[in-house]
C-alpha cells in the first residue's frame, strides 16, 4: 500500500467512495472483502500464516494472496478480481513478488492461492514498476473522457491510475475507437471504449446469474464485449454488471448524467421490494433519489440486487405520487388538509364502531411498510378490537407457516437438500434464486423441485417433478416413496422452501403438499417464501389474521356480503393483487365505506371515501423483516413527497382521533414522538423481537433473526376435482415485472412488463387449429375472459399459463377464490 | 437463412454424442456449419446453441475468438496473399496490387459471382518460396502475376475441383468411430476408474 492514505482507491464494487463520513458507517468495502466466509477461530486447521510485507498473517488455506491481503488492510491495486466471482487473471493489475525456490518472483496475486510460511511483497519498487506498467497498458486505449463520464469520482481506474500509474503515458498513437455507447439491454448501455476488459460482466452474466448472454467477441485488440447480434442482455440481475464494472463502460439507463458522485449523499438501507431483504445504499442528491447500489451482506444478498429492486426508486420520484390526503365529496376525490382526512377518517370508524360493531371493520394490507408501520396499525385494530386483518391478499399462505422451524437463506443455500415447493424464484425473490443457484451449481446443495411448468430454477434442479396444478400433495407422496429421492432426503440437512406456486389454485392445495412433505422428511427446516416485501413483519407485529374466517379472502367476502363498514386498506390494492379479481371488485362495491393509504392513486384508492398519502420507501427510517425473519434498518434518505406520512404516523394520528374507542388515556402508543420510539417498544413488547432496540440494529448491518412462536399448520380439505369437461388446468404464477404500482411507476421499468398471454404447449395449439397471438376465449366455470395464445414448450400439455397482474386480458377474472383447482376451456373466436 | 440442414442434424447429435458435455462439441458445430454455407452464418449459430443448450453469444464469442471461422458470405475459394517481411520484399504488394486488378474488388471483398474472395494474410510459414498465398488454405509458392492468373482461369473452369475442395470443407472422409470402438462418453467428474483404452488389434 503506498502512504498516501488520500489516494488509497476505495473499492468501487459495493460503494464507491462518496462521502468519507459516511463510508466510514457502512463499512461496506471491509466487509465486502472481510467477511466473504465466517471469522476463523484459532487453532483452525484452516489457518495458513504467510508473511506479507515483513508481518505474519494468518490466511485461510485455499484463498488467494490478494484475498488474504485485502482482508488484512495490504492494499493491492485489482480490477479484474471480485471476491464473489472465480479469479480469472485478466487485468494482471495485482501483480505481487513471491519468494520462490529461484528468488523473488512476479506473480498475479488474484490467481496465487497462498501456502504455509510464502514470503509476499506488494510494494517494492519492482511491484511497483510492474503495477504501473499495467496501468499504462489498461490506459493505452482508454479514451480519458472522465470529465464526461458517470463514473469519473467513483471510477477504480481513476482512483488506482492515481495512486497507482506512472502518472504519464508513453502511448502517443491513435487510440481503439468505437461506437459509443451502445445499448445492450432496455436497462445499460455499453461503452466499448472504456472497457478495460477484465471480464467481470461476462464473468457475473454466466456465473451468477446464469444468463451468459454477453460474451468477448472476436480476439486480440479487437476483443470486446458483445452481445450476439439483436439478442440483448435481457437478464433481471443486469443493473448489477453496472456496479461491478471497474470503469465507465457499462451504464445504468435510470442513472446516466443525473449526478456526479462527489454530489450524492448516502444511507444504508434494506430493500423491500420483495421479502429477501437485499442491504442496500439509497443515493441521492439534492433531495432527490437517484441510485440504489447493492451492499454485500454475507448472509442475504452477496452484493447483488435485481433490476427491479435496483430500479425502482424512480416511482418515488414520480409525479403521480399522492401529495395530500384526500377525501371523497360529490365532486369526486378532492385534496383536504391532514385534519380534515383525520376527523373524517375517525368518524367513519367511530359510526361504525356505533352502528356494526368492531367486527364491521377490516384492515388489508400492511406488508409493504416498516415493522413500524405494522406495528402501529395492528395496535390500533387491537384498541378497535377487530380481528379482520390480514397483510396477504390471499395470494400468500397462512401465517402459520411462520411458525415451523425456520431456516435462514443460508441454511438452505447449504442445505444437502432444497425441496422447492412455491412459485418461480427467479420471478418473484430473485436474489434468493441466486443464491439457491450458487448452491446447485457449486455442488453443495441438490434441487428437488416441484412444479407444474418448467421454473427458472429447474435448469439446476437434480430433479424437477411436473405435477398437475392441484395436485401436488400425491406427487409429494409419490416422490417421497421413489428410492432415489428417499435416499437423497435421508442424508438430512432439509431445507423446503415453500410459498404459493399457482394462483389459480387455493392455498390449501400447498399446504397440504407441505404437511405430507413435513411428515415424510424428518427434520426438515422451512424458508417461507412469500413476496411482499416485509410480509413476514406484518403477520409477526399483529397483522395475521386470527383464523382462516377472518383472513384477505374472508374480509372481502364479508365486504361484499355487505358486513364490512369500513375497509382499510394499507397500501393494499386488491382490485389488481387479489387473485380473485371478481371477488375484490364486489367487496369493493360491497363495503359501504373505504379509507386507503398509499403512496400512488391506484385503481384500489379511486374507490376510497378517504386517502391518506403516505411516505414511500426512502422518505421513512424504520426496520423490516424478511422472510427468513431478519431484522434490518430502513433509512430515511429523502424527505417525504408533499404532506405526505410514515404509515405508522397515521395510525397514531388516527388512534388519537378516535379517542376513547380506540387509544384509552394510557395507551402506550401516546407517548409516541419518533420511529425509534416504536421500534424500542416492539423490542420490549413482542416476543421473538427482544433486544431488537433501535441501537441495537443500527450496529447491526446485516441484521438480526428474530423468533416466532412455534405453530403447526392449519389443517385443510378440499375437493380434488376430476377434469370434466373442461380440457386446460389454468395455472397463473407472477412476473418479476408486472401492473404493480413501484415497477409501473418507473419509467425504465414499465415497459418490461409482459402483456397479459396465454401460453400452452406447442403441440397443444397445433391441436386447436389456432395460430400464435390469436386472440381465443378463455372460459372456466365461473367466467370467460379473452387473451392472445401462444406456445411456450416450458408448459406441460394440458396445462394453460398466465402471468399474473399483467392487466388487459384479465386472467384473474376467470379464477374462484373457493375451488381448489381452476379448469378453463379454449375457444377460438 | 442457413441453420443446419436436415442432414447435418444428424452428424450434428453424432458429433454431440462424442462428448460427455455437449458443450464440448461447440467448435465441431460450427466447422460443420461452415462446411455447409461457406460461412458461419447467424442462424446457424443459433440452431447450434439450442442444440447444445448455450446461449448464441457463447457461440459467437467462441467462434470469432478463430481466425479461419468466417461471418461474412465467402466465395468458394478464399485466397490469402502473405504480406509479411520475406513475401513483401519478394513483391507481395503488386501480386496484390495485380490480384485486385485481376479480380475487380479490393481485399476483403469477393467477386460478384461468389466465387473468390480475396484478402490479405500473414506469414504463411513458407519465406523459401515467397510471394505465396493459399488457396482456401493450399499452398502456392513463387506466385507470379502469369502464375495468378492462371491459377485463376483453373479456379473458373473447374480444373482445380479435385484438388481444392470448397471453403469450410473439413475433409473428404469424415470420420467414422462405430461405437464398440468408442471411448466410454464419461464426464470427468463421473469417472471412478482407470482411463479407458481402445482396443488397438485382437490379444
Amino acid at each position: 500500500m503506498t502512504s498516501g492514505t488520500d489516494e488509497v482507491p476505495e473499492d468501487a464494487d459495493v460503494l464507491e467512495e462518496v462521502e468519507a463520513d459516511v463510508l466510514e458507517d457502512v463499512a461496506a468495502d471491509e466487509r465486502e472483502e472481510g467477511e466473504e466466509l465466517e471469522e476463523i477461530e484459532p487453532p483452525d486447521s484452516n489457518a495458513v500464516v504467510i508473511n506479507m510485507n515483513g508481518k505474519d498473517v494468518v490466511a485461510r488455506k485455499g484463498e488467494t494472496v490478494i484475498a488474504a491481503a485485502l482482508r488484512n488492510d495490504e492494499y493491492i491495486p485489482h480490477f479484474c478480481y471480485h471476491p464473489r466471482m472465480s479469479p480469472v487473471g485478466m487485468c494482471r493489475q495485482c501483480m505481487v513478488e513471491i519468494e520462490g525456490p529461484r528468488g523473488p518472483m512476479m506473480v498475479v496475486s488474484c490467481m496465487t492461492p497462498v501456502a504455509e510460511d510464502q514470503v509476499v511483497r506488494t510494494a517494492t519498487d519492482e511491484v511497483k514498476r510492474a503495477q504501473e506498467g499495467m496501468i499504462e497498458l489498461l490506459l493505452a486505449n482508454h479514451p480519458l473522457d472522465c470529465p464526461v463520464c458517470d463514473k469519473g469520482g467513483e471510477c477504480p481506474l481513476q482512483d488506482q491510475a492515481f495512486s497507482h500509474g506512472p502518472g504519464e503515458s508513453r502511448y502517443v498513437e491513435q487510440k481503439r475507437h468505437y461506437e459509443k455507447p451502445i445499448p445492450i439491454s432496455d436497462l445499460v448501455y455499453l461503452d466499448r471504449e472504456r472497457c478495460i476488459l477484465c471480464d467481470r460482466c461476462t464473468r457475473f452474466a454466466d456465473e451468477v446469474a446464469g444468463d451468459p448472454l454477453i460474451h468477448f467477441i472476436s480476439r486480440g485488440n479487437n476483443t470486446q464485449v458483445m452481445t450476439f447480434p439483436d439478442e440483448p442482455f435481457v437478464s433481471y440481475f443486469s443493473g448489477n454488471v453496472v456496479q461491478i464494472c471497474p470503469v465507465g463502460a457499462l451504464t445504468a439507463k435510470p442513472y446516466r448524467f443525473k449526478a456526479r458522485p462527489w454530489d450524492l449523499s448516502q444511507r444504508e438501507s434494506t430493500c423491500t421490494t420483495c421479502s429477501v431483504g437485499c442491504r442496500t445504499v439509497i443515493q441521492s442528491s439534492r433531495d432527490e433519489l437517484l441510485r440504489y447500489q447493492g451492499v454485500d451482506s454475507d448472509p442475504v444478498n452477496w452484493g447483488w440486487l435485481c433490476d427491479r429492486g435496483r430500479f425502482n426508486f424512480e416511482a418515488i420520484n414520480s409525479d403521480h405520487r399522492l401529495t395530500t390526503p384526500m377525501i371523497k365529496t360529490e365532486a369526486g376525490l378532492v385534496e383536504t388538509s391532514w385534519r380534515g382526512a383525520l376527523d373524517a377518517a375517525a368518524g367513519l370508524i367511530n359510526d361504525a364502531l356505533a352502528g356494526g360493531g368492531a367486527e364491521s371493520i377490516a384492515l388489508l394490507g400492511g406488508a409493504r411498510g416498516t415493522n413500524e408501520d405494522a406495528f402501529a396499525w395492528a395496535r390500533l385494530a387491537d384498541a378497535i378490537g377487530t380481528p379482520n386483518r390480514d397483510a396477504q391478499l390471499g395470494d400468500g399462505l397462512p401465517a402459520e407457516i411462520l411458525g415451523l422451524d425456520r431456516a435462514t437463506i443460508d441454511e438452505a443455500a447449504n442445505a444437502s437438500t432444497i425441496v422447492l415447493l412455491g412459485p418461480d424464484l427467479k420471478e418473484e425473490l430473485p436474489v434468493l434464486y441466486l443464491r439457491l443457484r450458487d448452491a446447485a451449481e457449486k455442488g453443495r446443495s441438490r434441487i428437488l423441485e416441484f412444479s407444474a411448468t418448467d421454473s427458472g430454477m429447474t435448469p439446476y434442479a437434480w430433479k424437477s417433478i411436473r405435477h398437475e396444478p392441484g395436485t401436488q400433495h400425491n406427487a409429494v407422496v409419490s416422490a417421497l416413496a421413489d428410492s432415489d429421492i428417499a435416499e437423497q432426503l435421508a442424508k438430512g440437512d432439509v431445507v423446503v422452501v415453500a410459498g404459493r406456486s399457482n394462483l389459480a389454485d387455493s392455498a390449501d392445495v400447498t399446504v397440504a403438499a407441505l404437511q405430507k412433505l413435513l411428515a415424510g422428511v424428518q427434520g426438515a427446516k422451512v424458508l417461507p417464501a412469500l413476496r411482499r416485501g416485509n410480509v413476514v413483519g406484518a403477520l409477526s407485529l399483529g397483522l395475521a389474521p386470527a383464523d382462516a374466517d377472518h383472513d384477505g379472502l374472508a374480509i372481502l367476502q364479508a365486504a361484499a356480503d355487505g358486513k364490512i363498514e369500513v375497509l382499510i386498506l394499507l397500501g393494499a390494492d386488491p382490485l389488481n393483487d387479489c387473485p380473485d379479481a371478481d371477488l375484490a371488485r364486489r367487496a369493493f362495491a360491497g363495503a359501504r365505506r373505504i379509507i386507503a393509504v398509499d403512496t400512488f392513486a391506484c385503481e384500489s384508492t379511486q374507490h376510497a371515501d378517504v386517502v391518506f398519502a403516505a411516505a414511500a420507501y426512502g422518505e421513512k427510517a424504520g426496520t423490516t423483516t424478511n422472510l427468513e425473519g431478519r431484522v434490518s434498518t430502513v433509512g430515511q434518505q429523502v424527505t417525504a413527497t408533499g404532506t405526505s406520512r410514515p404509515d405508522w404516523m397515521i395510525a397514531i394520528e388516527l388512534g388519537l382521533k378516535i379517542g376513547d374507542r380506540s387509544f384509552g388515556s394510557d395507551h402506550p402508543l401516546r407517548g409516541v414522538s419518533t420511529v425509534d420510539d416504536l421500534t424500542d417498544m416492539i423490542a420490549n413488547t413482542v416476543t421473538g423481537f427482544a433486544g431488537l432496540s433501535s441501537s441495537t440494529l443500527v450496529q447491526q448491518t446485516d441484521g438480526v433473526l428474530i423468533e416466532s412462536p412455534s405453530t403447526s399448520l392449519p389443517e385443510v380439505s378440499f375437493a380434488e376435482a376430476g377434469r370434466v369437461s373442461y380440457d386446460y388446468r389454468l395455472v397463473v404464477s407472477r412476473k418479476l415485472y408486472d401492473r404493480a404500482v413501484g415497477t409501473q411507476m418507473s419509467r425504465s421499468l414499465t415497459n418490461l412488463a409482459s402483456a397479459s398471454v396465454a401460453y400452452v404447449h406447442p403441440l397443444d395449439l397445433d391441436g386447436l387449429g389456432v395460430a400464435e397471438g390469436d386472440d381465443v376465449k378463455i372460459v372456466s366455470a365461473k367466467a370467460a375472459t379473452i387473451l392472445p395464445i401462444r406456445p411456450d414448450s416450458a408448459v406441460p400439455r394440458g396445462i394453460l399459463w398466465s402471468p399474473f397482474n399483467q392487466g388487459s386480458g384479465n386472467i384473474e377474472d376467470i379464477i374462484d377464490w373457493r375451488s381448489a383447482t381452476t379448469d378453463v376451456r379454449i375457444e377460438r373466436v | 437463412m442457413s441453420r443446419l440442414s436436415d442432414h447435418n442434424v444428424i452428424l450434428a447429435k453424432e458429433i454431440i454424442a462424442r462428448y460427455p458435455k455437449q458443450k464440448s462439441a461447440l467448435i465441431p458445430l460450427v466447422h460443420l456449419s461452415q462446411e455447409q454455407n461457406g460461412y458461419v452464418t447467424e442462424d446457424a449459430m443459433r440452431h447450434i446453441a439450442d442444440m447444445i443448450d448455450v446461449t448464441p453469444a457463447e457461440v459467437y464469442g467462441t467462434a470469432s475468438f478463430y481466425e479461419m471461422f468466417r461471418f461474412e458470405p465467402t466465395g468458394k475459394y478464399l485466397i490469402n496473399v502473405c504480406g509479411t517481411l520475406s513475401c513483401s520484399l519478394m513483391g507481395a504488394d503488386s501480386l496484390m496490387h495485380h490480384a485486385e486488378q485481376t479480380l475487380g474488388i479490393k481485399a476483403g471483398a469477393t467477386t460478384d459471382d461468389g466465387l473468390i474472395t480475396l484478402q490479405h494474410a500473414e506469414c504463411q510459414a513458407a519465406c523459401t518460396e515467397a510471394p505465396t498465398l493459399q488457396v482456401n488454405y493450399r499452398h502456392r509458392y513463387r506466385v507470379t502475376h502469369e502464375s495468378f492468373d492462371q491459377l485463376v482461369d483453373d479456379l473458373r473452369s473447374g480444373a482445380l475441383d479435385t484438388e481444392i475442395p470448397p471453403h469450410g470443407t473439413l475433409g473428404r472422409n469424415r470420420q467414422q468411430i462405430p461405437a464398440d470402438r468408442a471411448v466410454a462418453v464419461q464426464a470427468p467428474e463421473d469417472v471412478t476408474t482407470g482411463p479407458a483404452w481402445i482396443q488397438v488389434s485382437p490379444a
